[in-house]
């Protein structure tokens, strides 16, 4: 058997062979049925793609690394439960490209963050971390409320994210940039356009306490404001058979 | 051989005419991307790629006018050698300070932070650190001991004429790209894969050039056989391709936009990402350093490899079974349980061929084992294959799902990747390094034994409190998170965990510092060395010097 392997071991074409071969069988057995399998490609009540402005605002969040220091995944532990909310369903993630799920938690999760406290806390927060919490050890944020929000290529993004799969209508990219515009301004004059097109429960309101500007830190709080907020666990019903699939 | 032997005395070989012609093409197409873009970050990025080809181009017309590019194809490529090995410790200097800077930051926030200069806040540096120290410190050391490697154990001279050199400017140049934009903001924030779009392109190019230098070389080899230090630098390149493609598909959002969207979403994006991250770890920073060990490791103990079986053996199960292990990096998550269980199997399973390597390397000393007091380029390699066998160990146990449950989003997780990272990653490179240095420059040998000395033990010492202070830290903070009162409330809130790592943080950062302090003693005495004179000596470089250690 071992004098076999000498094939292998004079022909590196063949060695090169035998090694896609074997390195390419687990991950074809483990990733490809997750784009079939239902319980990974469910659609959960309440779940919509987001608006421009939190969407600008994620890439702020991106772009930062917040992701290095905050998961955006809730385990199904009780401390995790009682400290951060309901566990993270698969669906609430599903137009996230990429996941935001982390992998460290030098500060808390966020996957829940949405609402729980105010736009001038986030404001504060962001500014000086430890101005709001002495211990902290997150870095200040304060360029991000100095920084006009640069929104040129949002109809661009909405675009692409639409050729990835992100259900986007025409009339969303066609209106990216009044709709950005319209979610950071509480006197919109836009005839409610915003909230017709992505629901009701969407957050229209000048963000960092700065009406005058549309900062980053409008988009950014927009973003974290939002977040787990969408599935309503008041009415989801994770025993219901339509749930545990 | 490719190109003609003895090239007309006053032209250079076509490789480097095509060459010469590719940088003129990348300038003008950096310089139409600069220009017509809207987008400050990518213009920003353009101009790097500018200036860069811009440079390689006054290089290549200097070198050309004054043919610099003939060489003898009877003689071994060793000039793009030594410069990988000079850029493996430059490298090495700037990963670990940024990982100093970061850890600092995370002891004393309140120093380390500047409110005005948000391009030095953690989330910048963080991918500036893991990428400075995997990529760049190791991926040089990759690409230059594999270079040695398969040159020597194939007695041939590296193909493709000057390509191994794009191969190592190319590189050098995705390194910058990188660098800079994680300064700028520039990520896809996909952990070890954060270059956006554009800087993967140009990483593939470089990647298909390097996969083809190692296998031209081998196609020429004067050897029957492919040793097997090759082997594994051959699945490292051809399986991180692999990886490299499929992670990184996305679609930008224009072809003058920096930023770029991933093909996949939510639980699927997530099980790519890990997939790739996890072998990552598997073909960077395990099968291609094993690469170095089997080479490096009976070289210098002057003993054939313990077993040959065993390497056969280790060798197709290790890499068969660590691509199925990324899921348990998403144990309790959204990804079906199923998949979750599958990962932590093949975890555990890895234990097995994992510690076939590091028996195969121990056992190599057998009869040598004096080596251990007397040399201590031998006991860095005997730590690092130590530390090799206990991260292999650890991270099986951390991949159980219970143990996950604690350890899962602490600090343990990071004093895991240390171990590996600084004990085997770090210590076999320089271990390696240490050997090739007097090869290289013909020279007999360091300049200073004792400075060895002090470098693996201020390392050693420095890794030690490093990983010591990260389990103490991971666990203590992993059950806070869960700690009840008796009344039933959760006992600590989120912040009293940060701040009662204090401590943990401050020794972190030494032992960091420590590790560095090792790494500016090596570049010190590898600067030295090179200085030293040559030794007349040595045989000339025709000979093969070497003989593989089969």
């Amino acid at each position: 058997m071992w004098k076999k392997h000498k094939l292998l071991e004079r022909n590196s074409l063949l060695l090169v062979l035998g090694i896609v071969i074997v390195v390419s069988i687990g991950g074809l057995i483990e990733i490809s049925p997750l784009f079939y399998l239902e319980s990974t490609i469910e659609k959960v009540q309440g779940m919509r793609p987001y608006t421009p402005l939190e969407l600008a605002g994620r890439d702020v969040y991106i772009r930062e690394g917040c992701y290095l220091c905050h998961s955006q995944m809730i385990r199904p532990l009780r401390d995790e439960a009682e400290r951060y909310g309901h566990y993270s369903l698969a669906a609430e993630s599903m137009y996230d490209h990429p996941f935001q799920w982390g992998s460290k938690r030098t500060g808390p999760d966020l996957a829940r963050v949405g609402g729980k406290y105010s736009d001038s806390w986030h404001k504060d927060h962001l500014v000086d971390p430890r101005a709001v919490v002495p211990e902290s050890v997150m870095p200040p944020y304060r360029f991000l409320a100095e920084k006009n929000l640069d929104t040129r290529d949002i109809q661009a993004k909405l675009a692409a994210l639409t050729r990835v799969g992100v259900p986007y209508t025409q009339a969303d990219i066609d209106n990216a940039q009044a709709d950005l515009r319209a979610q950071a301004d509480p006197f919109d004059m836009g005839g409610g356009a915003l909230k017709k097109r992505y629901g009701a429960k969407v957050a229209q309101r000048d963000f960092d306490g700065d009406p005058e500007r549309l900062t980053e830190m409008d988009a950014l709080i927009a973003y974290l404001q939002m977040l787990g907020t969408l599935v309503d666990f008041k009415t989801y019903q994770a025993q219901d058979p339509e749930n545990q699939r | 051989m490719t190109q003609p032997a003895i090239n007309p005395p006053d032209s250079a070989p076509w490789g480097a005419q095509a060459l010469y012609v590719f940088t003129g093409i990348g300038a003008f197409v950096a310089f139409l991307m600069s220009a017509l873009t809207q987008d400050p970050l990518f213009r920003f990025s353009s101009l790097i790629f500018l200036t860069a080809f811009l440079l390689a181009a006054g290089v290549m017309t200097v070198g050309i006018a004054n043919g610099r590019f003939r060489y003898d194809p009877n003689r071994y490529e060793d000039g793009v050698i030594r410069a990988g090995v000079i850029a493996t410790l430059f490298w090495a200097i700037a990963g670990l300070a940024a990982g100093a800077l970061i850890a600092a930051q995370l002891a004393w926030p309140r120093l380390f932070y500047f409110p005005e200069a948000g391009w030095l806040n953690f989330g910048r540096l963080r991918p500036l650190h893991t990428s400075g120290v995997i990529f760049a410190f190791g991926g040089n050391a990759l690409i230059a001991t594999s270079f040695w490697v398969v040159q020597r154990t194939c007695k041939a001279r590296l193909f493709g004429g000057i390509l191994p050199w794009f191969v190592f400017w190319g590189y050098q140049l995705f390194l910058v790209l990188a660098a800079t934009g994680y300064l700028a903001g520039i990520t896809q924030s996909r952990e070890y894969a954060e270059p956006e779009w554009y800087v993967d392109l140009w990483l593939t190019i470089v990647w298909v050039a390097y996969l083809l230098v190692f296998l031209g070389t081998l196609w020429k080899r004067k050897e029957p056989h492919i040793y097997v230090a090759n082997w594994f630098y051959l699945a490292f390149i051809v399986t991180i391709a692999v990886l490299h493609l499929v992670n990184n598909a996305a679609l930008p959002v224009g072809l003058l936009n920096h930023r770029s969207y991933s093909a996949y979403a939510g639980v699927q994006d997530a099980l790519v990402q890990w997939w790739y991250g996890h072998n990552a770890v598997g073909f960077f920073l395990t099968a291609g350093f094993l690469g170095m060990m089997y080479y490096f490791v009976p070289k210098r103990v002057e003993r054939p490899v313990y077993s040959y079986r065993l390497s056969i053996v280790h060798f197709w199960s290790l890499i068969f079974i660590y691509i199925w292990a990324g899921p348990h990096h998403l144990h309790y998550t959204a990804l079906p349980q199923w998949a979750q269980t599958l990962g932590a199997t093949f975890s555990i399973m890895l234990w097995m061929p994992s510690w076939g390597g590091m028996i195969n390397g121990l056992m190599t000393l057998s009869g040598a084992w004096d080596k251990l007091r007397t040399d201590a380029v031998v006991r860095m390699m005997v730590v690092a294959l130590a530390f090799y066998g206990m991260s292999t160990f650890e991270g099986p146990l951390m991949s159980i799902r219970e143990v996950n449950a604690l350890s899962h989003y602490t600090d343990w997780t990071i004093g895991h990747v240390h171990s590996g990272a600084l004990g085997w990653v770090g210590f076999i490179s320089f271990a390696a390094v240490y050997c090739m240095v007097p090869w290289l420059w013909k020279k007999k040998g360091l300049w200073s034994d004792r400075l060895v000395e002090w470098h693996f033990w201020i390392a050693t010492t420095g890794i030690l409190l490093y990983i010591a202070a990260m389990w103490v830290s991971g666990i203590m903070e992993g059950l806070m998170w869960r700690e009840y009162t008796p009344q039933g409330f959760l006992a600590n809130s989120f912040v009293e965990t940060v701040s009662a790592k204090h401590i943990e943080n401050v020794i972190r950062l030494v032992g960091g510092l420590m590790y560095l302090s090792g790494a500016a003693i090596m570049s010190y005495n590898i600067w030295r060395t090179i200085r030293m004179p040559s030794a007349q000596t040595l045989a000339a470089p025709t000979a093969p010097v070497l003989i593989a250690a089969e």
